[in-house]
């Protein structure tokens, strides 16, 4: 088989992305063994992958999966309800959008995670602050592209309720909201993205909760390979996460 | 291309409405907030200071904006965030162009930038610590981090847009790789860039400041965390009026840029 040949098939490209990452962690591996790198700064990546069973079941990953998992569903429910709900308040009364829609637009521009001082003092180093804070970031972008969803209904099936005689509330159920269903999907999927993004960065930050913590203390505990091994579980639970997301919102999604 | 260049000009009476209600209700809002903070402030309802009054915020505000060692905290963040946009953007800059000219690369590397982008990167600052020390080094590093991701993926996607045609000229004319890049692929991808480079300047800014709070001795994030610590609240809540103001105004600065280039046009 040709090199061009080889390109086109459809699992080559797959094949070397997979190959590059094996042989780069191949050479880490090698140039510490060789004292190239400091093994005090870089742990072998054999020492990782060894320290992986020892940080499951010593430091109880699955506990502080959940304790994440649980904050995240909270910040998640209030995020969707109040999300959606100021988009549909956004959408039903023209003159507070056009009043507010930029303000909203700004927060989410806003870096609200540095709020997390604030957040403490007022909920204190409790699990609260970490879904308030969720919630804060997840907030914006559901808020507008609930309203996007619903204002760009097109004006067909907007008559086509009217001609029905449908009530404002039919027409809300029945038309406008099935019709926006798909934009809301993709803001809910950001949403939630940014939510856990947040919990995660704020159990880091202040030393409290599930996945994020652990990485704190393994690190203040120069367990290096420990540390390694639990950035790499946390990284792989958000590949995961982003990967059942993406198909949910592919699977819920109506056709268009 | 000519309906991604089209401005739109704000309109004096969006949807029919008068602009004069909508700036009222603006105004009551605030108002309506402003009072209502202040009245929680009187109220005692909540620990004393955790909602401060007005007027020590206001206070605190302009103490912080005349005090010369807050410069020197500012000037330091935006060293770090300069630095870190410099080397970030430019890394990923060139990553997006190498895997968005390549269908082959793209397919080979694209997922794991895609996958890896929204991960939250705060999470690397103790490998960053280790590698490049307590002091500048490892915020510069965050926010490096922060930024590449949004700036590659914004930069291939763009570059997988740009017309066949122009490249075909270029390549025509004989143009070597960077005449290419400097001639063809960067103008005619500029809009995608910007977009990712305004990205980009908002997660390195969150990415080097949440570094500063956690562990740091100079910086606006170290500020930030220094209020909460001694529990000055007015200073806390300064501050984060600053930090926005100046993140948003950057934000808003980088979109005007990008569509100046459109009023050109048209």
């Amino acid at each position: 088989m040709t090199a061009v040949a080889l390109a086109r098939t459809r699992f080559a490209p797959a094949a070397l992305g997979l190959f590059s990452f094996v042989v780069l962690i191949a050479l880490v591996e090698l140039l510490i063994r060789i004292g190239l790198i400091n093994r005090f700064i870089v742990p072998m990546p054999s020492d990782i992958i060894a320290a992986f069973p020892r940080v499951v079941v010593e430091e109880h990953v699955l506990q502080r999966f959940l304790l994440t998992a649980s904050e995240a569903f909270s910040a998640s429910i209030l995020v969707t309800i109040f999300g959606v709900a100021g988009g549909v308040l956004l959408h039903r009364y023209r003159l507070l959008r056009l009043a507010t829609e930029t303000w909203v637009a700004a927060v989410a521009a806003a870096p609200l995670v540095l709020m997390y001082p604030l957040y403490l003092v007022i909920f204190g180093r409790s699990a609260l602050t970490i879904v308030m804070m969720g919630f804060t970031a997840g907030l914006a972008p559901i808020v507008l592209k609930t309203l996007e969803g619903l204002s760009g209904t097109r004006r067909v099936l907007i008559n086509v309720g009217r001609s029905f005689s449908l009530t404002a509330s039919q027409q809300f159920w029945k038309i406008l909201f099935p019709a926006a269903l798909p934009t809301i999907f993709v803001g809910l999927r950001l949403g939630l993205i940014f939510s856990l993004i947040n919990i995660v960065g704020v159990e880091f930050l202040i030393n409290f909760g599930g996945l994020g913590q652990l990485i704190n203390e393994l690190a203040e505990r120069y367990d290096l390979p420990g540390t390694y091994a639990a950035i790499c579980f946390v990284i792989l639970v958000s590949i995961c996460v982003f990967i059942i997301m993406e198909r949910l919102e592919r699977w819920l999604r109506p056709a268009d | 291309m000519a309906q991604t260049g089209r401005l739109i000009l704000p309109a004096s009476k969006p949807f029919g409405v008068p602009l004069r209600p909508v700036t009222t209700l603006r105004i009551l809002i605030i108002a309506a907030v402003l009072v209502g903070w202040e009245a929680l402030a009187a109220s005692g309802l909540l620990y004393r200071d955790v909602v401060p009054s007005l007027l020590a915020i206001v206070r605190a505000l302009v103490a912080t904006l005349r005090d010369p060692a807050f410069y020197f905290h500012l000037g330091t963040t935006a060293y770090e965030i300069g630095i870190a946009m410099l080397i970030g953007g430019l890394s990923g800059l060139a990553v997006g162009i190498a895997l968005g000219g390549s269908k082959f690369l793209s397919r080979a590397y694209e997922a794991y930038l895609y996958y890896l982008g929204p991960c939250p990167k705060i999470i690397f600052f103790p490998i960053m610590i280790m590698w490049f020390g307590v002091g500048p080094g490892s915020k510069i590093a965050m926010g490096a981090i922060s930024c590449f991701f949004p700036v590659a993926l914004n930069a291939a996607g763009g570059m997988r847009e740009i017309d066949k045609v122009l490249i075909r000229v270029g390549r025509s004319f004989r143009a070597s790789t960077w005449q290419m890049v400097s001639k063809i692929y960067l103008p005619a991808m500029r809009h995608p860039v910007i977009n990712g480079v305004r990205l980009g300047l908002g997660v390195a800014l969150i990415g080097t400041l949440l570094a500063e709070t956690k562990l740091s001795n100079r910086g606006i994030g170290f500020l930030v965390i220094q209020a909460y610590s001694i529990f000055n609240m007015p200073q806390m809540y300064a501050l984060l009026i600053i930090l926005f103001v100046i993140s948003i105004g950057a934000n808003s600065l980088i979109g005007r840029i990008g569509r100046l280039d459109s009023i050109k046009r048209n």
